[in-house]
């Protein structure tokens, strides 16, 4: 039943994203538009050639960062645990804006390549898996709320002074490309690109699926899973190269989205009321394709304004991470 | 019954190695556990029960010796088939905001579950047996942590037995607990190793109750290492003076307990006989003063009153306000 209600939220967000933008289309033109009618012109293009995209992209990158913040949350055993907050957004920024330097100087993902496209993503995902080796690494540490947040703002501060220097290092129009994606957007990703995106999305998202049963298990702490037969090591792997392949793709082609990944699991868990991951991931994943597909939406006023993904984010986010804080103190 | 050894530990040295050179906690521990006995580990804290129990469960590798379970060396089982073999109940406190005491011990039949760790029918009814043997069935649905200390403690155990393992390893489970619920789990935990013919194995501070209920009790500490028997011949062979006897606390061999001493101030005869003889006599030794039969002083212990220096008390409080 919930999940059919938010299968129908889904649906009818993903529909609004491609009747809804920037440029009015009257809705019978998009409906033509979508039915293959491609007498449209300019219309047309809008419609197949960004909207479209960008309402996959939305809804894959929204589960994505979800799911990744759920398995943090389980494997860190702390509520707060999510990739941007730990810094692990931070580490593909870091990445990229690496690889974004060394490919002539100018911070600007829209002009490279397919090869340059994959050395970003690449970037990113070797910045992304480093942070989360250093987080796995102090995991002890960071069952404790307080040190989990300063561990991921500091390295977070770390991997900004890094990306600092790269931009006082480039040119102008790079710092303002650079910027831009730092705001986030979900129209990151042409047609011509979304077989890729959406190919490395689906098989973090597939990862992830297989690691239900464990991550029941690691609810109860490492000891427990060990001793119920878990291989701890081989899941927290998979659980590394999940996390560090959806942070990475996400962050490389969208910016660093913030809040996605820590508030959406809470977000699920309201909704069902469980900590069964039979139950909680799928729940996970579909609401954080809704949360990203209805931030997408919020991001387009009136009179063509458009407005940066991570301008609306954190106005679901913030309320969220509060809620847990002040529930916790009882 | 039959108490066949399920597991065998012979040289044992546990410690941690993080580096090249290793950190002995405890060496050459010689003991055995037995099927259907309640075994408790007893000794002050930092003494090593802890790595003994991380040792025996596989979570830390011993750095020498051999631990032999159900006839094969420990270390030559799979995760899975120790998995169903060893259950631990550990110290850690599990926190969950969304999950049923069913639910929770449901994840002991992770060993046998599919792909998905669905629970079968068959996987079920164990959990409702499990959950009505620990006496927690009324509960089952409750969530976690709306469970008190003990309940939630029942359910960790209820989750081991639903792992179905012979042997089962518990830290410290009556820590956090109030007096009548420590009584009431070492009662259960007596009872699933004589009715159900498990192995348990725990480590506790509460060296009386263990003293009372344990089958075999190990006692560990630095200087003395590990010595195992039975609470009456560790008393006889004066281990247990040795290991906790101080300053102020005394073994007394007729009650096989430990009792606080005090050093005596004066001593006084009593008379009298019954529970309200008993009473005033253990008021007198909280308060250092000794019997004697020689003494000028005396109480007399009568059915309706505490006499003492010609007065009439009806109470022992009057009595010590008195006295004292």
């Amino acid at each position: 039943m919930r999940f059919a209600l938010l299968s129908i939220m889904v649906v009818v967000l993903f529909l609004l994203n491609l009747f809804i933008g920037s440029v009015d289309i009257p809705a019978r033109d998009v409906m033509e538009i979508l039915l293959g009618d491609d007498t449209h012109g300019a219309a047309g293009f809008i419609v197949m050639g960004s909207r479209l995209p960008m309402a996959v992209t939305a809804l894959l990158a929204g589960a994505g960062l979800a799911v990744s913040g759920l398995m943090l949350q389980t494997s860190f055993r702390n509520p707060l645990a999510g990739p941007s907050i730990l810094g692990i957004t931070s580490g593909a920024s870091l990445g990229v804006a690496l690889v974004l330097l060394f490919f002539g100087g100018s911070v600007a993902i829209g002009t490279l390549s397919i090869g340059g496209y994959a050395a970003v993503i690449l970037g990113a995902f070797v910045g992304s898996m480093l942070m989360m080796g250093v987080l796995l690494g102090l995991s002890s540490l960071l069952r404790n709320d307080l040190m989990l947040l300063i561990t991921g703002i500091m390295m977070g501060y770390l991997a900004s002074s890094l990306i600092m220097l790269l931009n006082y290092a480039s040119t102008a129009e790079g710092v303002q490309n650079y910027v831009m994606w730092g705001m986030s957007s979900f129209n990151g990703v042409s047609m011509r690109q979304l077989p890729l995106f959406a190919g490395i999305t689906l098989a973090g998202i597939f990862i992830s699926l297989l690691l239900i049963k464990p991550l029941n298990v690691m609810l109860l702490g490492a000891g427990y899973a060990a001793n119920l037969g878990v291989n701890i090591n081989r899941v927290r792997n998979m659980l590394l190269l999940a996390t560090g392949l959806l942070s990475a793709v996400i962050t490389a082609y969208c910016g660093p989205v913030s809040f996605i990944g820590l508030a959406v699991p809470h977000i699920a868990r309201l909704i069902f009321r469980t900590d069964n991951h039979r139950v909680l991931m799928p729940a996970t994943l579909m609401c954080g394709a809704a949360v990203a597909l209805g931030c997408s939406l919020m991001c387009i006023l009136p009179k063509g304004f458009v407005i940066p993904v991570n301008a609306v984010t954190p106005v679901i986010g913030a309320p969220v991470v509060l809620w847990v804080l002040l529930r916790r103190r009882k | 019954m039959k108490h066949d050894i399920t597991i065998d530990i012979r040289n044992l040295v546990t410690g941690y190695s993080p580096g090249r050179d290793p950190n002995v906690v405890t060496c050459g521990i010689n003991a055995s556990l037995r099927s259907g006995e309640l075994t408790c580990l007893l000794g002050p804290n930092g003494a090593g029960k802890s790595t003994l129990l991380k040792t025996l469960s596989s979570f830390l590798p011993p750095l020498d010796g051999d631990i032999t379970l159900l006839g094969r060396p420990l270390r030559s089982y799979s995760n899975t088939a120790r998995s169903r073999l060893i259950g631990v109940v550990l110290t850690d406190r599990v926190s969950l905001d969304n999950m049923s005491a069913r639910e929770l011990a449901g994840l002991g039949r992770t060993p046998y579950t599919g792909f998905w760790g669905r629970l079968s029918a068959d996987d079920k009814a164990i959990v409702d047996e499990a959950l009505e043997l620990v006496g927690i069935s009324g509960l089952a649905d409750r969530m976690v942590d709306t469970l008190s200390d003990g309940e939630r403690q029942k359910v960790m155990i209820a989750k081991a037995l639903v792992q179905q393992t012979p042997v089962i390893f518990l830290d410290e489970p009556t820590a956090f607990l109030d007096y009548p619920s420590k009584v009431e789990l070492m009662q259960l935990l007596l009872s699933l190793s004589r009715d159900h013919g498990k192995t348990i194995f725990m480590s506790t501070h509460d060296i009386e109750l263990a003293l009372l209920t344990a089958d075999k009790v190990w006692l560990i500490d630095k200087p003395h290492g590990v010595a195992t028997g039975t609470p009456e011949d560790l008393a006889l062979d004066g281990s247990l003076a040795r290991y906790f006897e101080r300053e102020g606390v005394k073994f007394d061999m007729s009650t096989g307990m430990f009792s606080v001493s005090f050093p005596t101030r004066r001593t006084v005869a009593v008379k009298g006989d019954g529970a309200r003889y008993n009473m005033m006599v253990k008021a007198l030794a909280r308060n250092a003063i000794a019997l004697s039969d020689a003494s000028s002083d005396e109480i007399v212990v009568t059915p309706d009153a505490f006499m003492y220096g010609g007065e009439s008390f009806c109470d022992i409080a009057s009595l010590l306000d008195k006295l004292l």
